[in-house]
């Protein structure tokens, strides 16, 4: 085992929800704990620290990966949106955390922000899923409350809540 | 007029922060706090010889390192056993750190303090703890064999022994027409929140107080657990949950050692500590449940009734017993279901072995007492012929039999007397749903295409809403919002949502206007916790309660103001007003003000009730049997449980190459009484179906005989995720309301996941045509039981069509 | 569930990167997508002294197609590879495979490159390379090698990889014309580690009969076996051939293990059930390939 007593630390300088932001911590910082407290963003959360939950998905450059898998280290430079970035400009809630309060698409809340995340990105990829192409693409989040008809129902309805919200500005 | 929100599906209070990262769960506390970690026994029984820290101590960031050896006082004790019981012959609990011998692997042997979670697990890593490897005991049958023993001290492995009998049962039997015999296994599962659990412990040296947050489901019981482990009076602590990332029983569990010695480290050390469970641990020191072997007895008369059963069970409680034996209990008494079982006896043995300890899981040993009376209906069906439906309706309690006395004793000490329901009715919705009638031509066409379908049924009843009591306080301030407090915890249940609901159809008020705070000591010092499907009955009619006497209230001081008689006022829109004349009245915010006398005004509305403004000279400002404020407190506390009950159908379609098991559709009818909340009542179903899918199709605890759990990560345990659930869930509700409440509740947490198994099993057995007696059953075990059925090894179920033979 | 400390270097060139990795020799662990090595770090299953996180390094971030096949960088995601409609074009069995690790977010960071490295008997782009007989190229900054999937994969989680090497990219050759490929398999979950996983291809002669039949499996060999299938397909019609029997030639090439999952048994009745649908569904594919109208054993098609 290498000394614990002069370990490396690294400053971290990147994007988060719009805004700059830089601290400097140790280089095995997981992105998910240097979000949570160095940050003070702890709307990502932890469920496995393996990468299996998909509780701690953020999205890196519009891409949703798993920020208990990547050092903090590794996302110098990048722009990483979180769950506390995903509400409209105004404050008022996205389509997609909309729909999910209208579907009942969580009930403890702890693994949403990364249902939320995953499905935000997946729906400016694919803005008018079907019930199986949206199974596919959260398929890889646990959720250990609701059963999951609700969430599948919940980013159904929020293609249709951005398709609303799309014709009502252009209107 | 204002809309009655009782029985609205009303969108959630607490969705709002939770959808935008504004959550606030235990790890999310104390950002610079100190870390706790624990070495934690990688052997399932084993002496501990030495531990050797000093590879550890130059690390920088360590604070603290404690063994067994430097607690103290009751701290040193064995923690409580939480719920004695006369069945109990040896009763074992664990030590906070342990003491001398390890009993399974996970168990917490050495405490460090560091500077972060990272340093800490340094710090883990560098000491060395040698042990003296002592036989594990595993599994059921190996603790019954007993040929180790768990804990040195307690002969045949043995926790607790009970029998309950109603009537001669084996007499019934041996005279009955028709006599079966089961033997039946039910593997172990886990609750398995997404977040684990956690402790945060503020010490105030300066107030000699501890502040502390638990991701528990009860913050009284883990306040006066920890206030009597570090013999602190209990108003110098205070306990508060959080936001909890789920439970499903495991947080009920109390004091687990880290709520303990958490707290106790940040007295000592005078710093914020905390201690955030990680999925590792989880699985290796938090609770598991279900295991259980079963062997059943049955006698009965050629339309199927129930003559005689005989029930004999043997329960696997892990290394130690500090929940008791409710869970081997429920299985017991709640195997009943909705059926008159003759003459009944049920026999119980829960045995200690070197594995987790097991406490309940959602459902809390019904999904196995369930498993084991809708196997032996499906069992008698087969035996004469008859359909599965009914076979049970020939068992069925009448509607016009309730209050229906099983004469036994149930988990709350309270007689098992089911209070409400009307089981034939409820078949009869459940099978319009699924279309039980034109399912066998179904299953026939399907055959004919080579594929194989089958259908299962299984019904439960539930003892919900067990006491001893909850409490609701509700307090209108003056600016007329209504802030409302009990004391059990939520978990994602929507308890905000709910009691705002039932508070604001009893005040009037807006539902906008009304707060909600559970599970917090300073607001609400009296309350059990939340389990057994309790909340929405026990703080539901608490708060209603609670805020039916903030109405009185209410409408007599408006009485006063209004010269009008308190009988001819309402409450509409936070308003009080005269019955059929609404220009006459006032805000409840003004309304609050009067309520409270003062001396000195500290705003506008204040001065309305100052000592020149209001009150009648001649008598005391505040009556003799009053008190200032607009507030009220009510308990609820009923005589005896309430008895939930519902019914599931489930169709799989089994491949007859990979043995793969698809599950078609799902249906649930379900009986919680009146519904509050219809959308959360149908949440709730959806998520103990996804965890009965679990339990029946996926999730097992995979020990090896040395007692290594083998599967502890995400990777081997497998969750279903939304490819593994039925795509959608088919509700109808029945509600008969509980005669036992003011608002008619029963409870509607658990019961999603109670009869999954049994439903599973039911369908599986149908598409295959032999017996399924063992839950899980994954694909790999389905096709050994096609080859030992092929080779004549199980018998086949005669009301099922054979398959043709692939394997 | 904290990594143990380690020294990170970040390179930005490929030059750096071999320069680091020489110097470190031994104690360096390379980084790329990370989506395997850093779950075995955060159970401290690992503890390299030293990471290098190739993530800066985009000259790797390649994935390049033509008529003879594919070529991957060194920090192509797999979703790269999979989104790449050339590279689905020359190796379709490529998206077929992809399609089927991991969940989508995981391959979102997770290199193609990187798990054949990771050499986990039941990752599907080994049997995948292996089927195809691709091979990696390795570099250090002294020398460059390719080596052949027969010889890369060495054990389980266990590849021909030497102390200062990198493997800058893998090679996915394209099949002969009129050939196809299907991947199959059964997983216990979707998405998890597959049970039993089955790489086919087909390839037919110009009348549509079967010219050669191989497959290759994961999570049934300790390495990505190439198995052929084609004796008794040979010279049939590729919808009259048995490949019922063709799959039940390949089992007695492989001799699973048990695990939690699974029995020994279930995988070997998977193995031969699931040969038979993915070379049935790789010669389907093969057909459509062909140009030509072909006589199927029906009449014409």
């Amino acid at each position: 085992m290498t000394s614990l007593d002069a370990e490396q630390r690294v400053e971290v300088a990147l994007t988060v929800n719009g805004l700059p932001r830089a601290a400097t911590v140790p280089s095995r910082r997981l992105l998910s704990d240097f979000l949570r407290h160095d940050l003070r963003l702890p709307g990502t959360h932890v469920g496995c620290e393996h990468g299996v939950c998909g509780a701690c998905t953020v999205l890196l450059d519009g891409e949703p990966v798993r920020a208990c898998l990547m050092f903090a280290a590794s996302a110098r430079g990048h722009e990483i949106t979180t769950v506390e970035g995903l509400s409209e400009p105004d404050g008022a809630l996205s389509p997609v955390q909309q729909a999910f309060r209208e579907c009942h698409g969580l009930q403890c809340g702890f693994c949403t922000s990364g249902f939320l995340t995953t499905a935000t990105a997946y729906l400016e990829e694919n803005p008018a899923p079907t019930r199986d192409e949206v199974v596919e693409a959260i398929s890889g989040n646990l959720c250990r409350c609701t059963g999951y008809q609700n969430i599948v129902a919940s980013v159904l309805r929020a293609a249709e809540l951005r398709r609303e919200r799309a014709a009502g500005q252009a209107s | 007029m204002t809309t009655r929100l009782f029985g609205a599906p009303v969108p959630r209070s607490e969705d709002a922060r939770l959808l935008t990262g504004g959550g606030r769960y235990l790890d999310d506390l104390g950002h610079d706090a100190a870390a706790v970690a624990f070495v934690r026994s990688p052997h399932a029984h084993a002496r501990i010889v030495d531990v050797d820290v000093t590879d550890a101590l130059d690390v920088e960031g360590l604070l603290a390192v404690y063994t067994y050896e430097d607690l103290e006082g009751a701290l040193a004790e064995p923690l409580p056993l939480l719920i004695p019981h006369p069945s109990i012959v040896a009763g074992r609990t664990a030590h906070a750190l342990a003491s001398g011998v390890v009993h399974h692997v996970g168990e917490p042997v050495v405490m460090v303090v560091a500077s972060d979670r990272y340093v800490a697990e340094d710090v883990c890593d560098r000491i060395r703890v040698e042990y003296d490897v002592l036989p594990a005991v595993v599994g059921v049958r190996n603790a019954r064999d007993a040929t180790h023993l768990a804990h040195a001290d307690v002969p045949g492995n043995v926790a607790a022994h009970l029998v309950q009998e109603v009537g001669d049962a084996r007499a019934a039997i041996d005279a009955a027409p028709h006599v079966l015999e089961l033997e039946l296994d039910i593997e172990r599962s886990a609750c398995t929140p997404l977040e684990g659990r956690g402790v945060y412990a503020r010490w105030d040296a300066d107030e000699s107080r501890l502040r502390l947050w638990s991701s528990t489901q009860t913050t009284t019981g883990v306040r006066a657990a920890v206030a009597a482990k570090l013999e602190l009076p209990l108003s110098a602590v205070d306990c508060t949950a959080p936001d909890v990332g789920g439970g499903f029983g495991v947080k009920i569990m109390h004091p687990w050692p880290e709520e303990v010695l958490v707290p106790w480290a940040a007295r000592r050390l005078d710093r914020e500590l905390k201690w955030t469970e990680d999925r590792r641990e989880h699985f290796v020191s938090s609770a598991h449940e279900r295991a259980q072997v079963q062997q059943v007895r049955v006698g009965f008369d050629d339309a199927g009734r129930l003559l005689g059963l005989d029930v004999r069970f043997w329960h696997d409680n892990g290394a130690y017993l500090p929940y008791g034996v409710i869970v081997p209990i429920i299985t017991s008494t709640q195997l009943l279901g909705p059926y008159k079982p003759g003459a009944y006896r049920v026999e119980f043995d829960s045995l200690y072995t070197n594995t987790v300890i097991v406490t309940p899981y959602r459902g809390a040993g019904r999904p196995q007492g369930v498993f084991a009376m809708e196997r032996t209906m499906d069992a008698i069906a087969d035996h004469l012929g008859r359909d599965r439906v009914a076979v049970r309706e020939a068992n069925f309690i009448g509607p016009d039999e309730m209050p229906y006395d099983q004469q036994m004793t149930f988990q709350d000490g309270r007689p098992l007397v089911y209070d409400s329901g009307d089981f034939p009715a409820t078949m009869a919705k459940l099978k319009d749903l699924v279309g039980w009638d034109e399912f066998a031509a179904y299953r026939e066409q399907a055959r004919a295409e080579g594929r194989r379908v089958g259908i299962g049924v299984a019904c439960y009843v539930e003892g919900t809403g067990v006491g001893p009591y909850e409490g609701g306080h509700v307090q209108v301030e003056t600016s007329g919002k209504v802030v409302v407090a009990t004391g059990l915890t939520t978990q994602g249940q929507g308890h905000e949502t709910v009691f705002a609901q039932i508070v604001a159809d009893e005040l009037g008020v807006p539902f906008e206007d009304v707060t909600v705070t559970t599970g917090d000591t300073r607001r609400m010092p009296y309350s059990v916790g939340t389990f057994a499907s309790r909340a929405a009955v026990m703080s539901g009619n608490a708060v209603g309660l609670a805020a039916r006497n903030v109405r009185t209230k209410a409408l007599r001081i408006a009485g006063d103001a209004l010269e009008a008689d308190p009988q001819d006022l309402e409450i509409v829109d936070g308003q009080v007003r005269v019955k059929g004349n609404p220009s006459v009245g006032l805000p409840l915010s003004t309304v609050a003000v009067l309520s409270n006398p003062l001396r000195y005004a500290f705003d506008k509305a204040s001065q309305a009730a100052t000592q020149f403004v209001v009150g009648d000279p001649d008598s005391p400002p505040v009556a003799e049997d009053d008190e200032p404020g607009l507030e009220g407190r009510d308990f609820y506390s009923p005589p005896q449980s309430t008895y939930a009950n519902g019914m599931h159908a489930v169709v799989v379609e089994t491949d007859p190459e990979t043995a793969e098991i698809r599950i078609l559709r799902y249906c649930v009818v379900h009986d919680c009484g009146n519904v509050v909340n219809p959308m959360i009542v149908e949440g709730q179903i959806h998520g103990g179906v996804a965890q009965g899918v679990g339990g029946a199709l996926y999730e097992r605890m995979a020990y090896d005989e040395d007692g290594q759990l083998l599967n502890a990560s995400f990777m081997d345990f497998l969750m279903p995720y939304a490819t593994e659930v039925p795509a959608t869930v088919e509700i109808d509700h029945l509600e008969t309301p509980s005669p036992l409440n003011p608002l008619g509740i029963k409870g509607a947490g658990e019961a999603g996941v109670i009869p999954g198994a049994a439903a599973f099993a039911s369908a599986i057995e149908d598409a295959e045509g032999f017996r399924i007696s063992a839950m899980p059953i994954s694909p790999s075990e389905l096709f050994a039981l096609r080859a030992r059925f092929a080779a004549g090894d199980i018998p086949a179920v005669r009301t099922a069509p054979r398959p043709e033979g692939t394997s | 569930m904290k990594p143990a400390p380690f020294t990170l270097h970040s390179p930005s060139t490929l030059d750096e990167t071999l320069e680091v990795l020489e110097e470190l020799g031994d104690d360096a662990k390379v980084l790329a997508g990370g989506q395997s090595l850093i779950p075995m770090l955060n159970m401290r299953l690992a503890a390299p002294a030293h990471l290098v996180d190739v993530n800066g390094v985009r000259e790797l971030a390649t994935v390049s197609a033509s008529a003879s096949g594919v070529r991957v960088g060194a920090l192509a995601r797999h979703t790269q590879v999979l989104r790449d409609a050339g590279a689905a074009a020359a190796v379709p069995l490529l998206p077929q495979a992809l399609s089927l690790v991991a969940h989508p977010v995981v391959r979102n960071r997770g290199t193609t490159v990187g798990s054949l490295v990771h050499a986990d008997p039941s990752g599907e782009m080994t049997a995948v390379l292996a089927l195809l007989g691709g091979s990696l190229e390795l570099r250090s900054r002294t020398r460059t090698r390719t080596v052949g999937a027969d010889a890369f994969f060495l054990g389980p989680l266990e590849a021909d990889l030497q102390p200062g090497e990198l493997a800058v990219s893998a090679t996915f050759p394209a099949l002969p014309p009129r050939s196809g490929t299907a991947f199959r398999e059964v997983a216990r979950r979707h998405g998890d580690y597959a049970v039993c996983g089955v790489a086919a291809a087909v390839t037919l002669d110009a009348a549509g009969r079967v010219e050669r039949a191989a497959v290759s499996y994961i999570s049934m060999t300790p390495t990505p076996v190439v198995v052929d299938a084609t004796d008794a397909v040979s010279g049939r019609l590729w919808d009259a051939a048995d490949w019922a029997a063709a799959a039940r030639s390949c089992g007695d090439a492989v001799d699973p293990e048990p695990d939690l999952h699974a029995s020994a048994a279930y995988r070997r009745h998977l193995g031969t059930v699931l040969t038979r649908q993915a070379l049935s569904e790789a010669a389907a594919h093969a057909r459509t390939a062909t140009d030509a109208p072909l006589e199927t054993a029906g009449g014409a098609a």
